[in-house]
């Protein structure tokens, strides 16, 4: 019979799942029409230009009342990158010095980072979140606010208040640059000071050329922040810090949230990718002789890189997908809008439709990206 | 005349003299702490940090503490922690809105799930039996939880709240999650290229998205693909999203586990004339599964944390039931130490199930090198 044929049978099998998957899916789409008309509610993505009816407090983008929906969730995306890439960042560090701390043969350097990574690994992130508000908010109001570091930073339930620098560029920005800006020239001097050992043979003297170039990095950051040379703190008006950058409890509940919780995980990786590094590496690095600096670079980073790269690509992943938490604490992130989005335009399904579409290709563009990286790092076999 | 060169001794008959202790307390001291000087640096640092903290810390939360008392005015006199908001609360914060009396009920519910999950840790106790008694605590759980028969009062599901909610959802995503997402790792291994796509379509799709965001499509998306004459249960919507989430997430740990699996195996498994089912769960799962069972214990874990998301959408779990408990404008000054509280219940089950975890990744190790 021919169902005996495998083949056969495999067509069957195939047909069948294809047939239910689509009967499904028009049995689902009949019914959403079916619902949106006793709703009297137009499908399509027409609503997105009309105006939105609501403002956003925070964000790089302003966002009105008489601006579009279309503008609306614009803003919360932009929002949700931002609160990312700056987790990310912290993460990143936080994860880098929690793997060494771990690793270090000073006892109590490494329990309290493990200390550290049990009490974050072991409680929900939501928790964590919602905690660091209530922190944040609890804090005294403007009048009598706390300043760590007098006379520039101020502490207060409506926000931190941080000094800019006179040209009125954020210090986070500013810091940002800096590092870039830095790290590219340590790179570029680091790969010079390579080709000249290769060259000339001669490996000393290399710490001051490169310290150099770090140095200069940091002037050229400076140059292309324009040269400040002054900063402006913020002053008390009123109930309000004006002058400097308020950052939101919200955004700081948030990033906090997002970058301690992740930076244990990403502690963990590099812990786990630096023991990794075989102990018959380090002691053959040690033959040659390389230096401390050298056999870091040379031999432990390129191998514990190796196994490094791909968990923390799905934990920047995970990060980025758990910013949508930020509608626990009202930041307005992509899909707190989304939620406020529904519920004032009742398009439900086109809503979640942009945002699904908004979250699956960043979770993608940072898988790809970090395996191009991936591909680097990895053993090159010829 | 050259050098007299000799490898016994030294010198006219001077011997060396003894190594140093190798051994003892200060030296042991001196090498956790003080091993040269960028160490003692850190040691000094940190212990001046300790030493700055943990005094305030500890008036806070001991030495001028609230433990115990009915009248929040006591708290607000003191200047430490109000641990009494925890008794005076913790019914709320562990059962919700669940009716007062019927409380014992979540409560053998909480038991029940924890033991059992207990017994199912212990390796001395894996078998199929397991399953049977899953099955049976499952159709416990349900018939405590919802009464209406043997004279427990029915409650229903918008009055469920607390740690059996948690519970439950975390019993549910993970017993239900475990099969469907052994089958979606099946399916993205299989040679049929339209099983296969169906199955890396949802595995990347739920991967892809915040968990919130899947928990909102079940809430508010699912009824406009259902007749409107058919309505589900709102925890029930959510469970089906935290099912297919943790589903998706095992999926592909699972999956891991299969590549792992040697190709003579799956041809041994055809020599024998085993068919495809056959061979999947006698030959090859059993051992894929085996290897994956710490890499599960992750996605475990973060399934248990992952709870708490119900409570963005208005589903009273410990989390909700803590925000709601925390409403009351006496004790409101007070929600970190609830919240503090709530965080010492996760981490007691978190961490104990990530020694679980080591310890079972050790056990599998041993048994591979046997």
């Amino acid at each position: 019979m021919f169902w005996n044929d495998a083949k056969i049978r495999a067509l069957i099998y195939q047909a069948l799942v294809l047939l239910l998957v689509l009967g499904g899916l028009a049995y689902f789409a009949l019914n959403a029409q079916q619902a949106m008309q006793d709703r009297g509610i137009t499908t399509g993505l027409d609503f997105l230009s009309q105006a939105s009816g609501f403002a956003i407090g925070e964000g790089a983008i302003e966002h009105g009342p008489d601006d579009s929906y279309f503008h609306a969730l614009k803003t919360g995306a932009v929002n949700t990158l931002v609160v990312s890439i700056a987790s990310i960042i912290g993460a990143t560090f936080i994860g880098l010095f929690l793997g060494v701390a771990r690793l270090s043969p000073n006892k109590l350097l490494s329990g309290l980072a493990r200390v550290y990574v049990e009490i974050f690994r072991n409680t929900p992130q939501l928790l964590q979140i919602v905690m660091w508000y209530l922190l944040l908010t609890n804090l005294p109001g403007p009048r009598d606010a706390l300043s760590p570091v007098d006379g520039y930073v101020y502490l207060t339930n409506r926000g931190i208040n941080f000094p800019v620098l006179n040209n009125g560029t954020s210090l986070f920005l500013a810091f940002v640059v800096a590092l870039v800006c830095a790290a590219i020239a340590v790179a570029l001097a680091t790969r010079f000071m390579d080709y000249r050992l290769r060259q000339t043979g001669k490996a000393d003297g290399r710490m001051v050329p490169i310290f150099g170039a770090g140095v200069l990095g940091l002037g050229i950051a400076w140059v292309l922040l324009g040269t400040p040379t002054d900063l402006i703190s913020p002053t008390l008006q009123g109930f309000k810090y004006r002058g400097g950058q308020t950052i939101t409890p919200e955004f700081i509940a948030l990033f906090f949230g997002l970058s301690l919780y992740i930076g244990a995980f990403i502690g963990e990786i590099v812990r786990a990718g630096l023991m990794s590094v075989p102990k018959g590496q380090l002691e053959a690095a040690d033959s040659i002789p390389l230096g401390r600096y050298d056999r870091f670079r040379l031999v432990v980073l390129p191998q514990a890189l190796r196994v490094m790269v791909p968990p923390a690509t799905a934990q920047y992943v995970s990060l980025l997908k758990n910013s949508a938490l930020g509608v626990a604490v009202g930041y307005p992130e992509l899909y707190n809008v989304t939620n406020t989005t529904t519920t004032l335009s009742g398009q439900a399904l086109e809503c979640v439709l942009v945002m699904a579409v908004f979250y699956l290709s960043i979770a993608l563009t940072i898988s790809a990206v970090m395996n191009v990286y991936n591909r680097r790092v990895q053993i090159k076999e010829r | 005349m050259a050098e007299r060169i000799s490898h016994t001794r030294l010198g006219d008959g001077q011997t060396l003299p003894p190594p140093r202790q190798q051994s003892g307390f200060l030296l042991a001291l001196r090498q956790s702490f003080f091993n040269g000087w960028v160490s003692s640096i850190i040691t000094l640092a940190l212990l001046t940090m300790l030493a700055m903290t943990l005094p305030g810390l500890w008036s806070w939360a001991i030495s001028d503490a609230i433990w115990s008392t009915q009248d929040s005015s006591v708290c607000r006199a003191a200047s430490g922690a109000c641990w009494a908001v925890i008794g005076e609360k913790h019914r709320v914060i562990l059962f919700g809105t669940y009716p007062y009396d019927e409380h014992w009920r979540g409560a053998l519910v909480v038991a029940l799930v924890t033991g059992l999950a207990v017994l199912s840790a212990i390796p001395r106790f894996w078998s199929s039996a397991l399953f049977v008694f899953w099955g049976l605590t499952t159709v416990l759980v349900t018939i405590l939880m919802f009464g209406g028969v043997f004279g427990l009062p029915y409650v229903g599901t918008n009055k469920w709240g607390g740690l059996p909610l948690t519970m439950i959802v975390f019993m549910t995503s993970v017993v239900l999650g475990l099969p469907l997402a052994v089958v979606l790792a099946l399916g993205r291994r299989s040679h049929m290229p339209v099983i296969r796509a169906v199955c890396v379509g949802i595995i990347e799709v739920v991967r892809g998205l915040p968990l919130i965001s899947v928990l909102f499509m079940m809430i508010i998306i699912l009824p406009l693909f259902l007749p409107t004459d058919l309505t589900i249960d709102k925890l029930l919507r959510a469970l089906i999203g935290m099912v297919i989430f943790f589903a998706a997430y095992a999926a592909e740990v699972v999956r891991g586990g299969l590549q792992a699996i040697p190709t003579g195996q799956y041809d041994a498994a055809k020599a024998l004339g085993l068919s495809y089912w056959p061979a999947m769960i006698k030959i090859i799962l059993p051992q894929a599964l085996r290897i994956v069972i710490p890499a599960l214990m992750n996605d475990i874990i973060r399934a248990f944390k992952n709870t708490t998301f119900v409570s963005i959408i208005g589903i009273f779990d410990v989390l909700g039931a803590t925000k709601a408990s925390m409403r009351d404008v006496d004790w409101v000054r007070y929600s970190t130490e609830a919240y503090i509280f709530v965080a010492l219940l996760f981490f007691v089950y978190c961490f104990a199930m990530s020694r679980y975890s080591q310890f079972i990744e050790k056990r599998l190790d041993s048994e591979r090198e046997r």
